[in-house]
C-alpha cells in the first residue's frame, strides 16, 4: 500500500510563486489553539502542515498524582465543547477496575447528560461551520440555543460548562423537581432552530456551492486513519460506538444511525444536523424510559483514600466528534498508575486535515477545518 | 443549484420579528441556578476548622488559617479555611466532603475588583455581599461523601448476656475494622479532644495499611494502658468526631481495642523495647492504678528506677476493683499490666504507705514521688439509715463483685447515683440475680455515666427511676430495706450548667428492697492524704501545680486523688504527664 501521507513535496520560495503563511494558534478561524502552517500558491493552499502543542496542560499526567477523586474535577476540561463523555468515561473506568456497580437511575440520567452534552455540542458545531463559511447569524443562532441546553446544565448540574456531575459511583445528586418540563421548553427551541437552520444553511447557495464537494474523504480512508464518529459516517461507514458497543443504557433505546454518502463537508453538516434531531428524540425517550425513583449512586467508601485494585481497560463512547476512549492503568494504589485519554477528533485533525487541505482555497480552510470537528483540547490532554 | 436555494435564507429574516431571547442586564436580572456553584460561603460557627476541606481539593485552593475572632476550643481548631480563587476549578468537593455542612457555595457568580489579591479570602470572615445568599450548592445527604454509618461489632443479647460476668463484646472483625477505619477523615479533631492525645488519624490509618504493628507503637507513644482504654474509655474523642456532624462518629474506641486484640500475643516482638541507659534516679510511685502504671512505664522508658507501692495484691486500681469483668476482663488488664512490670519496674504489693512505710522514709529513699492513689473512698449521703446493714457503697461493692465475692443482693437491689459506678453497680446485681433499679435526682440527659452503657443497662433490665433521690433508709422486719424518696423536679442551671434538682413538695413515696448501693460520688481516702501532709482542696484532692503535677519539692500527684473521681484516660493522662515533669525536674 502507497503511504497515504507524503511529506517530501519541496517548493522554493524563492521562486515568488509561493506564499506562507501561518494561521493561528489565535484566530478566528481555527477551532481553538492550533495553527495551520498554509503554502499558498495564489489562494490554492499548496501544501499544509498542523501544529498542535499550544495548549497542553498535561492532564494524564497530573492524574498519575492525583488520588482517583481528585482527577474527577479535571478531567472534564480536556474537552471544552463536550467535557462529559471524559466524565462519564474515567467515572466508567474507575468502576470497572474497582467493580462497582452504579445503580439503574444513574445509567439514565448519565445517558440524559451525555445527549444533552452530545446537543449543545452538535448545534453549537453547527453554527461554527455556517460561520465558518461567512453564515454569521446562524453561528449566533446556535451558540444562544446552546445557552439555553447550558442553563438546563447549570440547573442540573450546578455548572454551566463544566458539569462535574459524573462522579465515580454514579451522579452526585438527582434530578431537581420539574427539570424535565424545563429541559422539554429547550427542546421545541431548538426543533424550531433546526428547522431554521434546515432553511437557512442547508437550502442555501452559498452554503452549498461552497460545502458541496469539499473535503471529500473516501470511504477507504476511515480505517487507515482511523476516523470515526459523523465524519466516518458521512462518507458511509455505519459506525457509532452507541449502536455497536452499547454502553449505559443505550441499548435500551430506540434509534437509527444517520449515515451519509457523499463525505464532503455538505455531507457531514447534514449527518450533524441529523444528529441534533436525533439527540433530542433520545433525551426524550430517556426521560420517559428512565426508573422514576431509586439511587443514584453508589457509595464509594474511605474516598480520600480510594485505591483501585492493579488492573487495565479501555473503555469507549460515542462523542458528538466519533470514538472517544479511556485507558486507564492502575496498580492497586491510591492513584491511577496512567490514563490515556483518546480523543475524538485526534485522528481526524492533523494528518487528515493535512491530507485533504492541498488544493483546498485559503479561504475554505477553515470551513473544511471544524467540518473535521477538530478540537485543539481534547487533541492535546 | 434551484432558485429554492436563494430564496430559502432570507427566511432568517422572520427572526427578526420574533420577541428576543435576550435580557437586557444580564448581570443583575439573571441569577444563577439553584445549585450553582459559585462563592463560597461558610458559617463560621459551624465549621469546625477540621480541614477536610483542604485535603479533598485537588488545586490546593484552601488553606486552614488563623482567624483572630475565632477560639480554638476542644473540637474546634480555631482555623478555618482560606480560599483561593486563582486556582478554585468550582468543583465543590469541598462542600460535598464537609462534615459540617457549614461550607457551601452561593449562586453569585460576578464580582468585579481591580485587586486581585481580594480573590482570596476567608469565606464567612471576610464579608461578602453573597454570604446571605439562600441559593447555590450545597452539600445533599447523597452526596456526602463519607460514610455516616458506624460498624457495630457484635454483642451478646441482653438476655444472655445478663446471667454472668463475661464479656459480652465482641472486638471487630478484620472487614469491619478496615470499613470503620475508611470512615476516618484523619482530619485530627479528636487528638486534642483524647486527654492523653493519642495520635488517633495515624492508628486507624496504620489499620488502613494494615499495619497493625506500626498502630500498636503509635498507642504505646501516648498510653501504655491501651487494650483497657479500647474497651472502658470514656472516648472523649469520638465526642468530637468531626463525621459526628452529620452521621456516627468514627468507632474510635472499637478500632483502638481492635489493634490491640489483634497484636497482643507479640507485643513483646512488636515493640521490641531495647533497656535503656539508667540514669540511677529513683522513683516511688504510690497507687498502682492507671495513673501509676502510667508514669511508671514512661519514667521506666526514660531510664529511671521505679517502684511502685500497692496496698493490694494486683496492680490496676479501679480498672481492676471499680470496673467489673464483663466489661473489662481481668486477663486483658493483667496482661497489659505484665507488659508495663516487664520494663523492669519493681512493685511491692499489700503495702499501706503511712502504715506499713511512713512517706517520710518513702521520700528520702527517692528522688520523686508521684502519688495516684485514685479517689477510692465512696461517698455517704448526708441521711439517716446510711448504717443499716444491706447499705452499700459502689466502690465496696464492686471491689466484692471483682474478688469474686458475691455480695449479698437479694431480688431487688436499688442503687442511687447517674454516674457510671451506680450503672456497673445495678449490672453487676442483675448479674448477681437481682432486680435493678437507678435512682437518678436529675434526668437521664443530666446522667454523667456514657450513653451506651445506660442504653445497655436499660436492655439487661435495670429500671431507671429519674428525679428521685432517697431521704431515709430504715431496716423492715421482714429483713429488706424501706427506701423513702422524694421526687425532685429541675430547676435553674448549677455552676457545672446542669440543672440542679429542687425537691418537689409533697411527693414522699418509698421502695422496699434487700439491698441500697450507693454510688453517689468518691473520694480520696482522709486518712491517707492527712499522714502525708500535703497540701489538699476543699474536696481533698491534693493539690499541685496544673501544668505539671507538682506538689512540692520532688512529690508529684496525679489522677484522681488530685482531679476527684474521672476516668482512667485522664487518669493516663496524669501519669504521662508526671513521667514527663519528673524527668525534666531529674535534668535540672
Ligand atoms: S470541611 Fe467544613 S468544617 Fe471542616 S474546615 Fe472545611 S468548612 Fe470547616
Ligand atoms: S470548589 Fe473545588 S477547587 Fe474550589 S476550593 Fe472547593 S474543592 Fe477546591
Amino acid at each position: 500500500m502507497k503511504p497515504i501521507w507524503n511529506d517530501t513535496q519541496e517548493y522554493d520560495l524563492k521562486s515568488g510563486k509561493y506564499v506562507k503563511i501561518w494561521q493561528g494558534p489565535q484566530h478566528p478561524g481555527v477551532t481553538g489553539n492550533m495553527s495551520l502552517e498554509l503554502l499558498l500558491e495564489g489562494d490554492e493552499i499548496k501544501w499544509l502542515k498542523t501544529h498542535v502543542g499550544y495548549l497542553h496542560r498535561g492532564f494524564e499526567k497530573l492524574m498519575e498524582r492525583r488520588k482517583f477523586i481528585n482527577c474527577f474535577p479535571i478531567v472534564c476540561r480536556i474537552c471544552v465543547p463536550e467535557p462529559d463523555t471524559n466524565e462519564y468515561l474515567f467515572a466508567a473506568a474507575t468502576e470497572e477496575l474497582s467493580g462497582i456497580e452504579i445503580p439503574e437511575r444513574a445509567k439514565w440520567i448519565r445517558a440524559l447528560n451525555l445527549e444533552m452534552a452530545r446537543l449543545a455540542a452538535t448545534i453549537m458545531g453547527l453554527g461554527g461551520q455556517a460561520a465558518s463559511f461567512g453564515l454569521g447569524t446562524i453561528g449566533q443562532w446556535a451558540v444562544a440555543h446552546r445557552d439555553f441546553l447550558l442553563d438546563s446544565f447549570e440547573e442540573l448540574t450546578g455548572g454551566r460548562i463544566y458539569h462535574m456531575y459524573m462522579i465515580p459511583g454514579g451522579v452526585r445528586y438527582d434530578i431537581p423537581e420539574g427539570f424535565a418540563g424545563r429541559l422539554e421548553k429547550t427542546l421545541v427551541k431548538i426543533e424550531k432552530l433546526i428547522s431554521d437552520i434546515d432553511k437557512v444553511m442547508f437550502n442555501n447557495a452559498v452554503f452549498k456551492s461552497r460545502a458541496k464537494g469539499l473535503g471529500i474523504i473516501p470511504k477507504d480512508w476511515i480505517e487507515p486513519f482511523g476516523i470515526t464518529g459523523t465524519t466516518a459516517r458521512g462518507s458511509g461507514v455505519n459506525y457509532d460506538v452507541r449502536k455497536d458497543h452499547p454502553y449505559l443504557v443505550y441499548d435500551r433505546l430506540d434509534f437509527e444511525v444517520n449515515v451519509g454518502t457523499d463525505g464532503d463537508v455538505y455531507e457531514r453538516s447534514l449527518i450533524r444536523k441529523e444528529e441534533s434531531l436525533l439527540s433530542i428524540r433520545l433525551i426524550r425517550q430517556i426521560l420517559s424510559k428512565m426508573p422514576k425513583t431509586g439511587p443514584v449512586r453508589t457509595f464509594i467508601p474511605d474516598i480520600l483514600h480510594w485505591k483501585i485494585p492493579a488492573g487495565e481497560t479501555y473503555l469507549k463512547a460515542e462523542s458528538g466528534r466519533g470514538e472517544y476512549g479511556y485507558y486507564m492503568v492502575t496498580d492497586g494504589s491510591e492513584y491511577p498508575r496512567r490514563v490515556h485519554v483518546k480523543g475524538a477528533s485526534y485522528t481526524h485533525a492533523m494528518a487528515l486535515l493535512e491530507k485533504l487541505g492541498e488544493g483546498v482555497t485559503n479561504a475554505d480552510i477553515f470551513g473544511l477545518m471544524v467540518s473535521l470537528q477538530t478540537c485543539p483540547p481534547e487533541i492535546e490532554r | 443549484m434551484s432558485l429554492k436555494d436563494i430564496i430559502s435564507p432570507f427566511n432568517a429574516w422572520k427572526r427578526a420579528f420574533e420577541k428576543p431571547d435576550t435580557i437586557v442586564k444580564p448581570l443583575s436580572e439573571r441569577d444563577g441556578a439553584d445549585l450553582y456553584r459559585g462563592f463560597h460561603t461558610n458559617d463560621i460557627e459551624k465549621c469546625i476548622g477540621c480541614g477536610s476541606c483542604e485535603e479533598i481539593c485537588q488545586n490546593a485552593s484552601i488553606d486552614l488559617v488563623d482567624v483572630a475572632s475565632i477560639q480554638a476550643k476542644s473540637g474546634d481548631s480555631g482555623l478555618r479555611p482560606l480560599i483561593d480563587y486563582g486556582r478554585c476549578c468550582w468543583c465543590a468537593l469541598c462542600v460535598d466532603i464537609c462534615p459540617t455542612g457549614s461550607l457551601k457555595m452561593s449562586n453569585d457568580y460576578t464580582w468585579v475588583t481591580d485587586d486581585s489579591d481580594a480573590f482570596r479570602f476567608i469565606p464567612g470572615v471576610d464579608k461578602k455581599k453573597w454570604d446571605n445568599s439562600e441559593k447555590g450548592y450545597k452539600s445533599f445527604k447523597e452526596a456526602w461523601l463519607v460514610n455516616p454509618n458506624r460498624e457495630h461489632a457484635s454483642e451478646k443479647a441482653p438476655d444472655i448476656r445478663k446471667h454472668d460476668f463475661d464479656e459480652y463484646a465482641e472486638g471487630f472483625s478484620d472487614e469491619q475494622a478496615l470499613v470503620e477505619a475508611g470512615r476516618c477523615l484523619e482530619c485530627g479533631i479528636c487528638i486534642q479532644a483524647c486527654p492523653t492525645h493519642m495520635d488517633i488519624p495515624k492508628y486507624i490509618s496504620a489499620i488502613r495499611k494494615g499495619n497493625l504493628e506500626e498502630g500498636l507503637r503509635i498507642m504505646y507513644e501516648t498510653n501504655p494502658m491501651l487494650e483497657a482504654c479500647g474497651r472502658i474509655c470514656t472516648a472523649k474523642c469520638e465526642d468530637v468526631c468531626a463525621v459526628g456532624h452529620n452521621g456516627k462518629p468514627i468507632a474510635i474506641r472499637s478500632l483502638k481495642r481492635y489493634i490491640g486484640d489483634k497484636t497482643f500475643r507479640k507485643k513483646d516482638e512488636i515493640m521490641d523495647l531495647k533497656p535503656v541507659q539508667q540514669t540511677g534516679k529513683k522513683v516511688g510511685i504510690i497507687g498502682g492504678g492507671p495513673a501509676g502504671l502510667t508514669a511508671a512505664f514512661y519514667l521506666r522508658r526514660l531510664g529511671h528506677a521505679v517502684t511502685i507501692y500497692e496496698q493490694h495484691d494486683k496492680l490496676g486500681g479501679m480498672l481492676k476493683w471499680g470496673i467489673p469483668d464483663y466489661r473489662l476482663p481481668a486477663d486483658v488488664l493483667q496482661r497489659e499490666i505484665d507488659f508495663i512490670i516487664r520494663q523492669g519496674i519493681d512493685v511491692k504489693y499489700n503495702v499501706k504507705i503511712g502504715k506499713d512505710i511512713s512517706f517520710d522514709q518513702l521520700h528520702k529513699d527517692n528522688d520523686a514521688v508521684f502519688i495516684g492513689v485514685g479517689a477510692q473512698i465512696g461517698s455517704d449521703m448526708p441521711i439517716r439509715g446510711m448504717d443499716t446493714e444491706g447499705v452499700y457503697s459502689g466502690v465496696e461493692f464492686l471491689e466484692k463483685v471483682s474478688k469474686g465475692e458475691k455480695p449479698f443482693v437479694g431480688k431487688y437491689a436499688v442503687v442511687v447515683g447517674g454516674g457510671n459506678t451506680s450503672i456497673d453497680a445495678a449490672r453487676s446485681s442483675i448479674r448477681l440475680g437481682a432486680n435493678a433499679k437507678i435512682l437518678y435526682r436529675r434526668t437521664e440527659q443530666e446522667m454523667p455515666a456514657n450513653r451506651e452503657e445506660i442504653r445497655e443497662a436499660k436492655e439487661e433490665g435495670a429500671d431507671l427511676m429519674i428525679l428521685s433521690t432517697p431521704t431515709k433508709i430504715e431496716k423492715l422486719p421482714s429483713g429488706g430495706l424501706k427506701i423513702e424518696c422524694l421526687k425532685m423536679e429541675l430547676g435553674e442551671p448549677d455552676s457545672s450548667g446542669r440543672r440542679r434538682p429542687v425537691p418537689k413538695e409533697g411527693s414522699e413515696f418509698y421502695i422496699e428492697a434487700d439491698v441500697c448501693i450507693m454510688a453517689v460520688g468518691q473520694k480520696v481516702e482522709p486518712e491517707f492524704s492527712e499522714s502525708i501532709g500535703l497540701k489538699v482542696t476543699k474536696w481533698g484532692t491534693f493539690e499541685v501545680h496544673s501544668d505539671t503535677l507538682r506538689s512540692n519539692d520532688k512529690v508529684f500527684a496525679g489522677g484522681d486523688c488530685q482531679t476527684g473521681p474521672d476516668d482512667a484516660i485522664r487518669a493516663v493522662a496524669a501519669g504521662k504527664t508526671a513521667a514527663y515533669f519528673i524527668d525534666k525536674q531529674f535534668k535540672g
